[in-house]
């Protein structure tokens, strides 16, 4: 049998827009992962160390407060310094289309907008965060 | 031979109706609200409650409307929430919507502000100014009101854990220009436990963020006859993901027990209970949103004159400002989002809103740019003028329909309210995380209807071509941020510190006894310490919050 994939879902920053990231625990869950749930308002240190500790996968960032451009690269910059280079880093909420492109030039694989299916973001991570490791 | 003889036309019956009806096929659709309510093809006489159910506007139980007047006597205020950058950005966005005929001011605030921390704090880093205004000290809000006359305008102000401060601060901003408090007008929202339960920006525990409520409520009756002490808000909640009959039952039941806490701490029902207002969202199904509006009226009546046994005729009136639904903006295919505002702010108007928002068609990709802010305030306008549904008070009531919606959405209140009084009330139901649940129930059941195209969302699961147009958007710069950091700098660097120290040790003696917290907090104000500081000095008596996330 298949090791369940682990997903971290993570709300850094400090706006309290949480739906979205809770149907995507729950649909992660519902679809057979292990997830777990950060809970509002993490700095990108806490985010890592969970990362770390659960031994996770992948981990979905949901950031609605414009302040990816900021959160991103500094969650991403303490994984490398962590020599974390195989846990799938994703991204959900109000992204601006133009700063996409600079997002996965970071080492983010994919950028979910307002609107995404759910059943895509199941279905990427399957694909994405199982064959990463094994 | 007989006279023609005319036969006479067969009597309609609702059994003939029912019959011609049944042989027509449906469409394969499911025939419910946006909140999964089953409606049925028909509503007739027989779904209208008594009329004295329904009544007269400006009468009790007000369900056509809070004055006898209406939208004949004053229209809707046209009152666009704003705010980005720092606060002088926001009063040059102020000033241009006055300058278009808006006729209040909604203050947004950025989120370090709303949880209480200062521009230079670590986690406000990259949030300084971008969902709202930065407000740090007494300075900022006096630079968000300048050249504007807060004696004449009225303001709404969007915050809430720190809503005293910010009051505070309000208070001594008005006062250094010249216009006391009794003079204010407008509102701050003020709600925390729809903070707890949906918005979740708090800075305290919920218990003394209960007492700190309470004590803003208390000054605000005595000193401030013109303010709304708070804003009871059902918006978030709905965007939470809540249905509209949770929205309304939530809302209500913590606007219940604001009034229960105040009466406890022994204010007159009748001093305060005039004083609160409401807030709902303007989801896009038209009627249950409608329905949704003349029930919270008519139960906020009965509550107030029979459950607190008000006496004053304005404390049973439920008054409240509208904002259409930001959740329900699509970032595919944009300028569809215009018409979708259109429909929902009809809605609030229909329902007999006081004020009202209108979301900008950009809102779910970023903060609105000027033009589209404009289109928002002049689809409040069209509405206003053009449409003539201003003419006549309450055109929908006696509805078959709406009448059998609104009598609906009231019973599912009551049944809300029920469950919630089991647990012991709304503060230990929002311990209990049992609102939390309901609304991330009901919101996970919407996004798998939308998921299988059980519902349509256009532009998204349904009509998904012609989205190719690249919309501008607002870009917030980021060197506002180094500018409010060092605009604060300057502030520290300037005032009194041993003044700072004394305004803070005596808002915690104040906070870990007894007594008032709104005299030191405007004492703080005064004395220029920062939000950040104050909400510190709170916390190393009251502590702060952790919530156990329910998915």
């Amino acid at each position: 049998m298949s090791k369940k994939i682990r997903v971290v879902v993570a709300k850094p920053g400090l706006d309290g827009h949480d739906r979205g990231a809770k149907i995507i625990a729950r649909a992660l869950r519902d679809a057979g992962m292990e997830v777990i749930y950060t809970g509002l308002h993490q700095t990108p240190e806490q985010i890592v160390e969970t990362v770390i500790q659960e031994d996770a996968d992948a981990v979905g960032l949901s950031i609605l407060s414009g302040a990816h451009m900021t959160l991103v690269p500094r969650i991403v910059e303490l994984l490398k310094a962590q020599d974390i280079d195989d846990v799938l880093v994703t991204v959900g909420g109000t992204i601006p289309a133009d700063d996409i492109p600079e997002l996965k030039e970071l080492g983010v694989a994919e950028v979910f907008t307002p609107g995404a299916p759910t059943q895509d973001i199941v279905e990427f991570m399957r694909a994405n965060a199982s064959t990463r490791r094994n | 031979m007989a006279a023609h003889t005319k036969t006479p036309a067969p009597q309609p019956t609702l059994e003939g109706w029912q019959e011609a009806y049944d042989a027509t096929p449906e469409r394969d659709v499911s025939f419910t609200t946006l909140s999964g309510e089953p409606i049925r093809p028909l509503y007739t006489e027989a779904d209208l409650p008594p009329a004295d159910a329904i009544g007269l506007p400006g009468q009790y139980p007000f369900t056509r409307g809070v004055y006898p007047s209406m939208y004949r006597g004053r229209l809707f205020t046209m009152r666009q929430f704003a705010g980005f950058g720092t606060a002088e950005e926001t009063n040059e966005r102020f000033r241009y919507l006055l300058d278009h005929g808006q006729t209040g001011l909604s203050t947004a605030f950025d989120m370090p502000s709303l949880m209480g921390h200062d521009s230079d704090h670590p986690l406000s880093l990259g949030e300084v100014g971008r969902e709202g205004v930065a407000v740090d000290t007494v300075d900022d809000m006096q630079t968000l009101f300048q050249g504007i006359d807060l004696g004449d305008v009225t303001v709404s102000m969007t915050i809430n854990a720190p809503a005293a401060i910010m009051l505070a601060y309000y208070v001594v901003a008005a006062e250094r220009a010249g216009v006391p408090a009794d003079k204010l007008g407008g509102t701050i929202q003020a709600d925390i436990l729809k903070e707890y339960i949906a918005q979740k920006e708090w800075c305290f525990p919920i218990d003394p963020a209960m007492r700190l409520l309470g004590d803003m409520v208390e000054w605000s009756t005595e000193q401030m006859p013109r303010w709304n002490s708070v804003s009871i808000s059902g918006y978030h909640i709905r965007e939470a993901g809540a249905t509209a009959a949770q929205e309304l039952a939530f809302t209500l039941k913590d606007g219940l027990t604001y009034v229960e806490q105040a009466v406890e701490r022994g204010l007159d029902v009748d001093d305060f209970a005039p004083r609160l207002s409401f807030f709902f969202n303007a989801q896009i199904d038209f009627f249950e949103e409608i329905a949704k509006y003349r029930a919270a009226r008519r139960i906020w009546a009965r509550e107030l004159k029979e459950t607190f046994g008000a006496k004053n005729p304005k404390s049973w009136l439920m008054r409240f400002h509208t904002q259409t639904a930001g959740v329900s903006l699509t970032a595919q295919q944009p300028l569809n989002n215009i018409v979708r505002t259109a429909i929902e702010a009809l809605a609030g108007v229909l329902g007999g809103t006081q004020s009202l928002h209108t979301n900008s068609y950009d809102e779910a990709l970023a903060l609105p740019t000027e033009e589209a802010v404009r289109i928002a305030l002049r689809t409040q306008q069209i509405i206003a003028h053009e449409t003539g549904v201003t003419n006549t008070i309450d055109p929908l009531g006696g509805s078959y329909f709406v009448e059998a919606l609104t009598d609906k959405m009231e019973a599912q209140a009551y049944e809300y309210f029920a469950k919630i009084d089991e647990l012991g009330g709304m503060v230990q139901a929002v311990k209990q995380n049992y609102p939390q649940r309901e609304i991330a129930d009901a919101s996970y059941e919407l996004q798998g209807e939308i998921d299988h195209e059980r519902r349509i969302i256009v532009g998204v699961n349904r009509y998904t071509e012609g989205d190719d147009a690249q919309t501008p958007i607002l870009r917030i710069d980021p060197a506002l941020e180094r500018k409010q950091v060092a605009s604060l700098q300057g502030v520290r660097a300037r005032r009194d510190a041993a003044a700072v120290e004394a305004t803070l040790t005596e808002l915690k003696r104040v906070a870990a006894g007894g007594g008032n917290l709104m005299p030191p907090l405007i004492d703080a104000a005064r004395a220029f310490t920062s939000e950040g500081e104050i909400v510190h000095a709170l916390q190393e008596v009251w502590g702060d919050y952790r919530e156990t996330p329910v998915f």
